[in-house]
């Protein structure tokens, strides 16, 4: 399957990655060609085989419900590019 | 000196013939000597390594023995390390100086390690070359104009020129073995859930395993005792009792059925010197009692795509996490809130893991799920199922590491013809299997490596075969003669 570059700028708008369309023309190739390889799956031998999400099959564990972890909301906003009274800054959202 | 294993280390430690601070300056002068030829360490952390080695001498007076007691370590820059920059090889993470320890960081402090520093890796572990690192390619010790392979490059340069006698890797695709295979060291990809992934910055989450590399399978077999075990903080952190992982290391190989996948033999790619090698390491193990025969894995050619797809998908879902809002890069005057997803992104990640993003974004979006992930799990289910097939026959798998020697930097330069030099490793990944390299020859002066691939949590058994065959060889104590 074959990428075009306006396909390739769409991928990367869902991706949230700025692109412009040099960049995507670059990414075209080699995106196409590995789509290329993956579709050597169609000729695989899986009617009736269940999907395996997990190596060894494993439920999910589940533990009471009860507070772990310490408040550290100070040394993790620490290493936030941008906060202020406690809250994550971002540009503007509701004008 | 350098030339002494990490288990030997850990011997005259605990006989006190040398002392901790001793043996990290050792290293650390090394590394500062001889790492600007190699580029294997983002980060050296000397002055916290040299308190680390003053408490452990404090522990060694006192007589403790536990696994690690004073001997310096390294620790992949996936493993995140409180107060210490934790890149993963990425501009995204360049800032980021995590505010905890990994799990695997925890057990090996406290176990005794001391952390000489963070090693360089590809980006985000996406790579098989080391040349996507945003801190530069690592270079090969043996040949420093080949790559020492990938993603965990950096551990495996930095043991290979024994600039550190142990490691820390992960392997979501080969990412510990084809390192160790190029670089001539030992490493282990433990049984998917034997080593906690918290603190481990996540690529592929039902692929990631942390283990051990090192200059042998004693070294591996000690480093993996500290560092595996059940943690509540991982969700797949299977649940079993502590295990000695050298408790084999001494059983012979009488009447050890060791199954040969005549796909990993046959199929075009595989260098003859290569093979060669392979062919005289199955003697040694065979005049040492072991039984040879063939095996079938016969979806193993559907290795690479499943993974193309099932490791893209998981990386754009863990990737995601990246927004350049509560840690790691943001870019400059964000215009507004897309612009500040887009740019921090499109800016912090290099192409190789753009492109994967892309790959698993795509292959997740309505209308294509079914026709990509849906069908590579079930792909993987069947490449799962030949292992237990084969596995009712034969204790033991036997393979090449890598279908080549380590190649030169800037060779593969289009991605698909890169992500092949994992032909030999991937299956493992995706049917959760342990399985390890070890080095077993040199072709023109370049190591080859030779891989084992056990049962479901069968690591004392496969380190085992390989401490057997390194009784009887000298692959694994060769160190490149710049570094001797």
């Amino acid at each position: 399957m074959s990428v075009d570059t306006s396909e390739v700028r769409r991928i990367a708008h869902l991706s949230r990655l700025a692109m412009n369309d040099d960049q995507a023309r670059d990414f075209a190739g080699g995106l196409s060609d590995i789509f290329d390889f993956v579709e050597q799956l169609d000729g695989a031998a899986i009617e009736g085989v269940e999907p395996m999400a997990h190596p060894l099959d494993a439920e999910q564990r589940l533990r009471p419900d009860a507070v772990t972890e310490p408040d550290r909301r100070e040394v993790f906003q620490a290493i936030a590019p941008a906060v202020e009274g406690g809250l994550y800054l971002v540009p503007r959202v509701i004008e | 000196m350098a030339q002494e294993t990490l288990s030997g280390w850990v011997r005259k430690l605990q006989a006190r013939e040398i002392s901790s601070r001793e043996l990290t300056q050792l290293y650390l002068d090394r590394i500062e000597r001889l790492d600007p030829q190699l580029n294997s360490f983002i980060t050296v952390t000397a002055e916290q390594a040299l308190a680390q080695a003053d408490a452990a001498d404090a522990r060694l007076a006192k007589g403790e023995k536990t696994p690690l007691l004073g001997v310096p370590v390294a620790q992949k820059d996936i493993f995140c390390t409180e107060g210490v920059r934790t890149s993963c090889g990425s501009h995204m993470l360049d800032p980021f100086v995590s505010p905890y320890n990994a799990t695997v960081v925890e057990r090996m402090n406290a176990a005794g390690a001391v952390m000489l520093g963070k090693t360089n890796m590809d980006e985000f572990a996406m790579g098989s070359s080391n040349e996507t690192s945003f801190y530069g390619p690592v270079r090969n010790p043996w040949d420093t104009e080949r790559v020492p392979g990938g993603s965990s490059g950096g551990s495996a340069a930095a043991v290979g020129a024994r600039l550190v006698p142990g490691a820390t890797g992960t392997d979501t695709g080969g990412s510990i073995r084809q390192p160790a295979a190029f670089c001539g060291i030992t490493g282990l990809k433990p049984t998917y859930g034997r080593v906690s992934r918290y603190g481990m910055i996540a690529f592929a989450s039902s692929l990631d395993q942390g283990g051990p590399m090192a200059a042998t399978a004693e070294d591996c077999g000690r480093m993996l005792n500290a560092m595996a075990g059940f943690d509540e903080r991982d969700s797949t952190s299977v649940e079993r009792p502590e295990e000695d992982f050298t408790a084999g290391l001494e059983q012979d190989l009488k009447g050890l059925r060791i199954g040969l996948p005549t796909e990993f033999f046959g199929e075009a790619g595989l260098d003859e010197r290569v093979r060669g090698v392979i062919d005289a390491a199955i003697e040694v193990l065979k005049g040492r009692g072991a039984e040879v025969r063939e095996v079938s894995l016969p979806n193993s050619h559907l290795s690479v795509p499943a993974y193309y797809v099932v490791a893209p998908a998981e990386c754009s879902s863990n990737l995601a996490r990246f927004d350049g809002v509560r840690y790691g890069y943001r870019c400059e005057n964000p215009e507004d809130l897309m612009d500040l997803y887009t740019r921090s992104r499109g800016e912090g990640f290099g192409d190789e893991v753009k492109r994967r993003i892309m790959v698993g974004t795509y292959v997740l979006s309505a209308g294509y799920y079914d026709a990509y992930y849906l069908k590579a799990q079930k792909v993987r289910r069947i490449i799962a199922d030949d292992f237990r097939r084969a596995f009712e026959d034969v204790d033991v798998l036997l393979a090449p590491t890598t279908p080549e020697l380590p190649f030169a930097l800037g060779a593969k330069a289009d991605p698909v013809s890169m992500y092949l030099s994992d032909i030999y490793t991937i299956a493992a990944n995706l049917a959760g299997l342990p399985a390890m390299s070890l080095p077993a020859g040199e072709i023109d002066g370049l190591p080859v490596g030779l891989q084992l691939i056990g049962n479901y949590f069968d690591e004392a058994r496969l380190l085992g075969v390989a401490h057997q065959y390194q009784q009887e060889t000298d692959w694994h104590a060769r160190v490149p003669a710049a570094f001797a």
